[in-house]
């Protein structure tokens, strides 16, 4: 068994896309940044210095202590300073990346699942199926997905009572973000389902009565995951994005779990009053997690582009 | 003795017309491409009847007819006595165990994500024929049969050769048990050494499972080696059918023995070789009358008008006017 699990390990390690990996410097750089940033996130209660949402913890004599300094009231420092309510900033960016990612994650996931499913119907079937779900699709692209997704946000907020507004947030902004991006996913995966199931293969199961659905999860699926891998990276960094954007601009999840948008939102107040750090530091943030998961996307779709090897 | 496969009438129209909205504007009407007319013949047990014809002439669309993966627009199909009926589910599923199909390219015709294993266990797992540790135990058997071994069943396709792809498509075919195998151009994706063992192959197993074929070819070598029975097929009209060593050497329709003079002389006889004269025409606006009459040097008035019909040869059956009296005009 050990044998061949090594073998198996090896075998990845050789494949084809494990070495344009091991020869991209950007990809590496861009994997480690991401896969350090996921950790921070993923482990941010244990690493924390603070827990910033727990009021029994805060000290509003602490805000707007500078990085680096001692607070002139307290006497604390904070690596990277505090906001106005005394939250340490360091602290608030390792929770707020875990809700970024966490809606990023979760809305692309969600816009894949709708995309995948729609594009394999409407590549497969054909005819006025087809017609129809391009249709939307069109229709659907012509608006900036931004905007599409501020619609769903606001339809949404008047159907859910009031009192589920806080806790129903993060799943109607994950839901909005998703509704908006499914486009790209369709749009491909038809593509490539018309291609492969002219192809003999299929053919080969129709002969033997194969179901449809069979056809489509079992045979033609496998075969269209390639593209749908790139999209889905890329598409994860314009979902952190949304998200960001959609937080700042006050329609995102609620203040009292901030994502990085929320604290740049924040931030932004206070930048002419001369507390740039509220502002800088979350910003880098989000930066370097879009970054990195958009270079690893562009090395992505070129290491499954055969065209380019 | 009622034959294994009988076709009647089969047509199979193909609409090409350009969307609704360019209709209604450019003022045209819907366009039709009829891609087979009118084809009839049966298929005897245990004999290989082969299709050929030049690219375009509907020797594909037959095959797809007969195996389900195109509605034919008319005509019927019956296999062993009983009529081929695909929408219904239940009596189909029975049928279609009884026959498989081969196809042209062993690079497309296997699934790349897919084990060998689970490529030839396919139609098994389909019609649930076997279960379990049994499955896995016949995919090595049908592996060996048809010339692999069994380790085999644990790579992908991609690490096979083209001759080797082929072996497991036969396997995957020959998996249902099947009594009827439509092979369409096995080999004409493969090298010409290839070629050979392939169809030998494709014997041997014919001799050990009392396979029938419909073979569809437009290599007359490959058609010669295997066939029994042969039908000729210009622009989706059958218009020679004849017994196979007998067709090559008194060809009764004139298009036939057009192909046949065309055919590169490896005897090297002596004989010169004549080029085929024309192109085959624009389906979508097919010749009136007899459709060959364009490239037919025998043609008269009476071809330009009527369409010929079948009529009995001492080889078989042609198309034409003056079936059996080609050596009288000429």
């Amino acid at each position: 068994m050990t044998t061949d699990t090594q073998s198996r390990v090896a075998r990845v390690w050789d494949s084809d896309i494990m070495w344009s990996f091991r020869h991209s410097p950007v990809a590496i750089v861009a994997g480690l940044v991401v896969l350090l940033i996921a950790l921070a996130a993923l482990f941010a209660p244990w690493i924390a210095p603070t827990n910033p949402y727990d009021p029994s913890q805060l000290n509003l004599m602490d805000g707007f202590t500078p990085p680096m300094e001692a607070n002139a009231f307290t006497g604390n420092s904070y690596i990277l300073g505090t906001d106005n309510q005394g939250r340490d900033v360091l602290s608030t960016i390792l929770y707020g990346t875990r809700i970024s990612l966490f809606v990023g994650i979760s809305a692309v996931l969600f816009a894949m699942v709708l995309g995948i499913t729609l594009g394999l119907i409407a590549g497969y079937r054909g005819g006025w199926v087809d017609g129809l779900l391009m249709r939307i699709a069109d229709v659907q692209l012509s608006f900036p997905s931004i905007l599409i997704a501020l619609l769903i946000f606001g339809v949404a907020r008047g159907l859910i009572p009031p009192a589920y507004r806080e806790t129903m947030a993060i799943w109607v902004l994950i839901v909005a973000i998703g509704l908006s991006d499914w486009v790209q996913f369709a749009r491909v995966v038809r593509g490539a389902t018309m291609v492969e199931k002219s192809k003999e293969y299929v053919q080969a199961a129709r002969v033997v009565g194969a179901h449809p659905v069979k056809i489509l999860i079992r045979h033609i699926l496998p075969n269209v995951m390639g593209p749908v891998l790139v999209i889905g990276t890329i598409g994860l960094a314009l979902a952190i994005i949304a998200e960001a954007t959609l937080s700042f601009l006050g329609v995102g999840v609620p203040p009292t779990q901030p994502s990085l948008g929320t604290l740049i939102r924040i931030g932004q107040q206070y930048l002419f009053s001369g507390e740039w750090w509220i502002l800088l530091f979350p910003s880098i943030a989000l930066l370097a997690l879009a970054l990195s998961v958009n270079l690893l996307g562009d090395w992505l779709r070129d290491a499954l582009n055969p065209r380019l090897r | 003795m009622t034959p294994l496969v009988q076709v009647d009438g089969l047509t199979r129209r193909f609409d090409i017309s350009k969307p609704w909205l360019n209709r209604v504007l450019e003022r045209e009407s819907r366009q039709f491409l009829t891609a087979n007319a009118d084809v009839s013949f049966e298929i005897k047990k245990g004999e290989t009847f082969a299709l050929v014809g030049e690219s375009g002439s509907g020797k594909s669309t037959i095959a797809k007819m007969i195996v389900g993966l195109l509605a034919p627009s008319e005509g019927r199909i019956h296999f062993d006595g009983q009529e081929m009926d695909f929408a219904s589910g239940a009596n189909m599923r029975a049928l279609r165990r009884r026959f498989q199909m081969i196809f042209q390219d062993p690079f497309a015709s296997l699934n790349p994500r897919w084990r060998v294993r689970d490529i030839v266990a396919e139609p098994i797992v389909t019609f649930g024929l076997l279960q379990g540790a049994d499955v896995a135990r016949e995919v090595d058997r049908l592996l060996e049969v048809v010339g692999l071994s069994a380790a085999d069943a644990a790579k992908f396709p991609h690490e096979f050769s083209g001759g080797q792809r082929q072996r497991i498509a036969i396997a995957r075919a020959l998996s249902s048990k099947p009594e009827f195998i439509v092979c369409d151009e096995p080999t004409s994706a493969l090298d010409v050494s290839v070629q050979a063992q392939i169809l030998n192959l494709m014997r041997d197993l014919q001799d050990e499972f009392g396979l029938t074929y419909l073979l569809i070819s437009h290599d007359l070598s490959v058609v010669r080696h295997m066939a029994n029975r042969i039908g000729v097929l210009y622009l989706g009209r059958l218009v020679e059918v004849a017994d196979a060593k007998r067709l090559f050497l008194e060809p009764q329709h004139p298009y036939t023995r057009m192909l046949l003079d065309a055919v590169p002389d490896l005897a090297l006889s002596g004989r010169r070789r004549k080029p085929v004269l024309g192109e085959i025409p624009n389906p979508i606006d097919p010749p009136s009358g007899c459709a060959f009459h364009p490239r037919c040097p025998l043609a008269q008035d009476i071809c330009k008008a009527d369409t010929p019909q079948p009529s009995v040869t001492p080889t078989g059956q042609a198309a034409c006017h003056f079936a059996g009296k080609i050596g009288e005009v000429a």
